[in-house]
């Protein structure tokens, strides 16, 4: 990302007179290839890993293979998040209802305890879950988006908590706390694609390679740039024939439906949908992934993603015996004592803290984030060129 | 702001006029509106109208912020295919008019008609589609959106890919993006920004940088063009230069209405000028009628030193 930051300053302070290691030769090597090359190959690296993992982890007998799949649905609606928070600039605190919603269109079209007379199979319902939230997302956005950014996350933030509400309490329905169980399974030609985890994983995997390819699209074109128009100068985007109130709310609808498409997947992998499922923390922690991650840029997204569900699902757990140990082994009695588990999130707000502090533009920004953050020659824009004559032209 | 004039004493010798060095000339003005446009139905192609026949009409217009009226009861014809300034001292109302016709505020009362369509209470990208682009006071370009990428928010009007589209990217789609891309690449050109395309807006200079931003209003395609004060800030020769480009404009056949502070320039290509104080108009004519209108005078310099201005403002 920083590449010129890092090829220029980084290298000669990295190699005095010691030999270079095969460390220090690869990295000489990868800091003398053109950025693009380089972003090129740090795909390639990603795609392969995300696709290897399952093999990796069943022969280092690692058993993270439960946690990877909520971990890669976690990625699926980070991306999402991110066309509502990173492209447009709509501050939405109730993404997981829409998780919810998608989850629960799933379940009542497949699931044997849905009070619908009717039921579709799998994928179908997938389609449909997709579209249900983008409808709801229509629904709530088309008289909240007038709104301006707080009052905006205020109401996403009371939808989010009304939506597990609901479920809960509409017990005729939704079944409430009880939930629903089973739900359809993934069954193509016969073939059920939904017998393990790393079946799971791998579908996952596709759906999400499917969402990266759509979103990068819808990135790249005219909409992606009057999403960023009109995220840094709401008035100037308009003054150029943007239609504000149908770009956001093509946004909100379209980061919905990723929500919806991600809540039917991680229906179907439980085999279960209960309220709980979708609290406000799945909002909050999506959130801290996009900002994490490095907000509108979408590799930044996924790694903040990945990052952030690892020490959900994995790290958190793990944590408490790995300190315990390291107390044990150092000594150091206070370490033992540590209330790590139940500390969790305080750990993660710590970090997020920090982040925000060292490096506010994220960890993986997109190079304009970074600048904008950063003022890289913001002063050019302020500056005219004679000062006399700019101050006897300004007004007051 | 008379005070431009005592505030640079020395700009009229410092300005020769011979020089091209900073705009490039168009290639063909032409192109700009010759070219295929796939967003059909606005009413820009309307050329038969002959010159001078009103493009934009305003009547009783006003304004009020709580007690302060900031724009009273102004009439206004913008004759098609001139140049046309709107002058006065701070404060004198010229920007909340100019918001007005940009659809930025609804006027407390009054009527505008642009090409016989009243488009009083439209949306801001509304009036943009209806062929009234503009540019800023302090420019707002999308400073972390390359020179190129702010002429094809420009273009977002005249241009049609959906949602769906822009997923499938159907043959269409990508013809679409390719002519928007030469289309913007030809202004960008035409205002002699074609080596900075890929510059972030942010760090072009200041006078490229106003340039751009005049590249992304044409880039809307626009019958009118509303310029709120292009040459602030900029020195003698890139004001010289921006006059020369401006005029060029209304060669290509658009109507240009702009908001100036700098006497010379008003004075220099208007073929009109309204003058403004308090919100209310004072008055309307060629610009020798304003040079030596009284009122006019009185307006900017007080009572007393009316005779510096005629002395400072002619050449």
């Amino acid at each position: 990302m920083d590449v010129r930051e890092r090829g220029t300053a980084g290298k000669p302070a990295l190699a005095p007179p010691r030999r270079p290691g095969f460390a220090g030769v690869l990295r000489a090597r990868w800091a003398a290839l053109p950025p693009r090359q380089r972003q090129m190959a740090g795909l390639a690296v990603a795609i392969a890993l995300a696709v290897l993992y399952p093999f990796i982890d069943s022969a280092l007998g690692l058993g993270f293979m439960g946690a990877a799949v909520p971990i890669a649905v976690f990625v699926v609606l980070a991306v999402g998040l991110n066309i509502v928070v990173g492209y447009a600039g709509l501050l939405d605190l109730g993404y997981a209802a829409f998780f919810a919603i998608g989850a629960y269109t799933m379940a009542f079209l497949t699931s044997p305890q849905s009070v619908l007379p009717f039921g579709t199979n799998f994928w179908v319902a997938m389609v449909i879950s997709f579209f249900t939230a983008a409808l709801f997302g229509v629904l709530l956005g088309s008289p909240t988006l007038r709104l301006r950014g707080d009052y905006l996350a205020i109401v996403t933030l009371a939808f989010g908590e009304i939506v597990p509400d609901v479920v809960r309490n509409w017990d005729a329905v939704t079944r409430g706390n009880k939930g629903m169980s089973p739900i359809g399974r993934p069954v193509i030609f016969g073939l059920d694609l939904g017998q393990t985890q790393q079946q799971w994983y791998f579908l996952i995997l596709a759906v999400l390679a499917l969402t990266v390819v759509m979103i990068v699209r819808l990135h790249d074109s005219r909409l992606g740039r009057a999403w960023k128009a009109m995220r840094e100068d709401e008035l100037a985007a308009a003054a150029m024939g943007i239609n504000l109130m149908q770009t956001k709310l093509l946004a909100f609808g379209l980061g919905a439906s990723f929500s919806g498409f991600a809540g039917s997947l991680y229906a179907g992998f439980l085999q279960t949908v209960d309220p709980e499922q979708f609290r406000f923390d799945i909002s909050i922690m999506l959130l801290a992934a996009v900002i994490l991650g490095g907000m509108g840029n979408i590799w930044g997204v996924i790694g903040g993603a990945v990052l952030i569900g690892t020490y959900d699902r994995i790290i958190a757990d793990r944590l408490q015996g790995w300190v315990d140990a390291l107390g044990q082994a150092t000594g150091l009695g206070f370490l033992q004592n540590l209330p790590v588990a139940s500390s969790k999130l305080m750990v993660f707000g710590a970090a997020l803290v920090l982040t925000m502090v060292l490096r506010p533009e994220g960890l993986f920004p997109s190079r304009a984030r970074a600048a904008e953050l950063h003022g890289e020659a913001a002063v050019d824009v302020t500056e005219p060129v004679h000062d006399e004559v700019a101050a006897g032209s300004t007004q007051p | 702001m008379s005070t431009n004039d005592p505030l640079r004493p020395t700009m009229a010798p410092t300005a020769p006029l011979a020089l091209g060095s900073t705009f490039t000339p168009p290639p063909s003005p032409a192109s700009l509106r010759s070219a295929p446009s796939p967003a059909s139905g606005r009413g820009a192609g309307g050329e038969g109208s002959g010159e001078g026949q009103p493009l934009l009409e305003a009547r009783g217009v006003t304004k009020r912020f709580g007690g302060l009226v900031a724009v009273s009861n102004v009439d206004f014809t913008l004759p098609e295919r001139r140049i046309y300034s709107i002058i006065g001292p701070n404060g004198a109302g010229k920007t909340t008019f100019f918001n007005i016709i940009a659809g930025l505020y609804r006027p407390d009362a009054g009527t505008i008609t642009f090409a016989g369509r009243t488009i009083v209470g439209l949306k801001p990208h509304q009036i943009t589609r209806l062929g009234i682009a503009r540019t800023f006071q302090n420019i707002r370009l999308f400073g972390a959106m390359t020179a190129l990428e702010n002429v094809l928010v420009g273009m977002h009007c005249r241009l049609t890919t959906n949602a769906l589209g822009a997923i499938v990217r159907w043959p269409a789609v990508n013809r679409e993006e390719a002519w928007a891309r030469e289309e913007a690449r030809a202004l960008l050109r035409f205002v002699g920004l074609a080596h900075k395309e890929h510059e972030w807006a942010r760090n072009l200079s200041y006078g490229d940088q106003r340039r751009l931003e005049i590249a992304r209003a044409l880039a809307t395609r626009p019958r009118l063009l509303l310029l709120d004060e292009p040459t602030a800030g900029m020195n003698p020769m890139e004001t010289a230069a921006t006059m020369r480009f401006i005029e060029r404009l209304r060669d290509t056949g658009l109507t240009i209405l702009l908001i100036e502070h700098d006497m010379k320039v008003v004075m220099s290509i208007s073929d009109r000028i309204m003058v403004l104080d308090h919100g209310e108009r004072i008055a309307e004519g060629t610009p020798a009628e304003i040079r030596s209108n009284p009122r006019v005078i009185e307006a900017y310099l007080g009572r007393t030193s009316g005779r510096a201005a005629t002395g400072s403002d002619t050449p």
